[in-house]
């Protein structure tokens, strides 16, 4: 099976595919997962300020978001953002979005609907004594929110936020549909120029499985180290 | 915006000379739901069996259940239908190679099985909660009763444990539909493929996704409906979801 496998086709690709291909993946799970959060953690209090509009916007985002495939999410963003560009800078024409920062405004969209669910979660599970002690000490919605409810819903959901930014690592392989060189399509373009799709797609797998193996691994050990504290 | 609007698009004739744009995406709904039925099969029957695994008093059926699902779980589903399409007919002997080559609808089936098994590990971690949250009583009464170990999961712990993990499946089966988007890159004409071609012979970019959008979401209304009828009709009396 391994009789005319090129490793050496592998250690030559390795500058292209980390320098440019993981950096790409790694600097856009990054961005997209802060992102992610900070929208979430928005549309998060808007679902729960009990204004009924806010929350029905909210909600309808989230439930678009979430019955889409993501795949058919990065064509919308990656045809519309143009425009949207076009929209906002009031430009004669269409304005030319770069793949990265096309990308990281797809991913920021739709990961927010389902960083926001992870949100409320954590905020729901904080006891409603702690916003009421908040608003006796004098301070606002705004305050009580920044230094009481929020930090502590923040550190509750850290597990999970972690888990899904894994999740996050490996949806960013589907910017290939769309032909942006991530680690993927860095591991495809010098599988087909050179013809060996079978060593790159294989070495694609293994850095992706203990990247991900890894990192769900650390993010057990940080869920019993955090899970006492109460 | 200067996009030039056109919805008259769907009824107009598709240049692949069946008939219009919108049979076009007509039969890629179709096929999207061909392919998560088939996909869906798969998750269920060896995402059951790996489950069922992980909960038996083995240490090497644990250890087998555990790789499995670890396995499939962290790598991009991208990358493991490139496994299987293009890595798997190679590193098989040649014979082998070439007849999965030449098989016809490589990618429906690639993407069946591909996606098949990826949403198993996740079925698999679903039903080992389920019949993990089952209280240790049920599986004691069975045995006391003199059933075998086969038995006890049979007719005890699995009618119990799937109804309880019903709502979780219901959304990994939505999962699934979502996932066949991902088999576009290896050919699968599915919704969201026919709605790309679309986009590329006709230039409506954005009449061709919204028809997607709406397709998806009404395949979303379908099954969450179906299932909450399902859901109330199996719920076991006594519990939270029964009556």
């Amino acid at each position: 099976m391994f009789a005319n496998f090129d490793f050496d086709v592998i250690r030559r690709a390795l500058p292209y595919l980390f320098l440019d291909g993981m950096a790409f993946t790694l600097t856009l799970t990054a961005l997209s997962a802060v992102g992610g959060i900070i929208f979430g953690t928005l549309i998060a209090l808007m679902r729960l300020s009990g204004q009924k509009l806010l929350g029905r916007i909210a909600g309808l985002y989230v439930d678009l978001m979430r019955s889409l495939p993501l795949v058919l999410v990065i064509f919308w963003f990656y045809f519309l953002v143009p425009y949207i560009g076009q929209w906002l800078t009031g430009a004669s024409r269409p304005i030319k979005v770069g793949a990265f920062a096309s990308s990281l405004i797809t991913f920021i969209m739709f990961e927010a609907a389902y960083f926001s669910e992870i949100m409320r979660a954590g905020i729901q599970s904080i006891s409603k004594g702690q916003p009421a002690a908040a608003s006796a000490l004098g301070l606002t919605y705004g305050q009580s929110m920044r230094y009481v409810v929020l930090p502590q819903a923040f550190r509750n959901m850290l597990p999970v936020l972690l888990t899904q930014t894994i999740v996050l690592f490996q949806d960013t392989s589907l910017v290939y549909v769309v032909s942006i060189p991530d680690f993927l399509g860095a591991a495809s373009i010098v599988g087909q120029r050179d013809g060996r799709l079978v060593e790159m797609y294989l070495f694609a797998a293994l850095v992706y499985f203990t990247i991900s193996c890894v990192a769900s691994f650390g993010v057990r050990q940080l869920q019993a180290r955090i899970a006492i504290v109460r | 915006m200067n996009y030039h609007w056109n919805w008259h698009i769907f009824f107009e004739p598709n240049p692949t000379g069946g008939g219009s744009y919108l049979d076009m995406l007509l039969s890629g709904l179709l096929l999207t739901l061909e392919t998560s039925l088939a996909a869906w099969i798969i998750a269920l029957v060896t995402g059951s069996i790996i489950g069922v695994m992980r909960t038996l008093p083995s240490k090497p059926a644990n250890l087998i259940g555990f790789s499995y699902v670890e396995f499939f779980r962290n790598m991009p589903l991208l990358v493991q239908l490139f496994l299987w399409f293009f890595v798997l007919p190679e590193v098989l002997p040649s014979a082998w190679g070439l007849w999965l080559k030449q098989l016809p609808h490589a990618p429906f089936y690639t993407a069946a099985i591909g996606i098949g098994l990826f949403m198993s590990a996740r079925v698999a971690e679903q039903l080992r909660a389920g019949i993990g949250s089952l209280p240790r009583g049920q599986k004691q009464a069975a045995t006391a009763l003199g059933l075998t170990t086969a038995q006890a999961y049979l007719y005890v712990l699995l009618p119990i444990a799937y109804r309880i993990i019903l709502p979780p499946l219901t959304s990994e089966f939505l999962n699934t539909i979502k996932n066949t988007a991902v088999a576009i890159t290896i050919g699968l004409l599915e919704l969201t493929g026919q709605a790309r071609s679309m986009q590329e012979f006709s230039f409506q970019v954005f009449e061709a996704y919204t028809a997607a959008t709406v397709m998806y979401l009404l395949i979303n209304v379908v099954v969450v409906t179906a299932m909450r009828v399902i859901e109330s009709r199996v719920a076991i009396p006594g519990m939270i979801a029964g009556k």
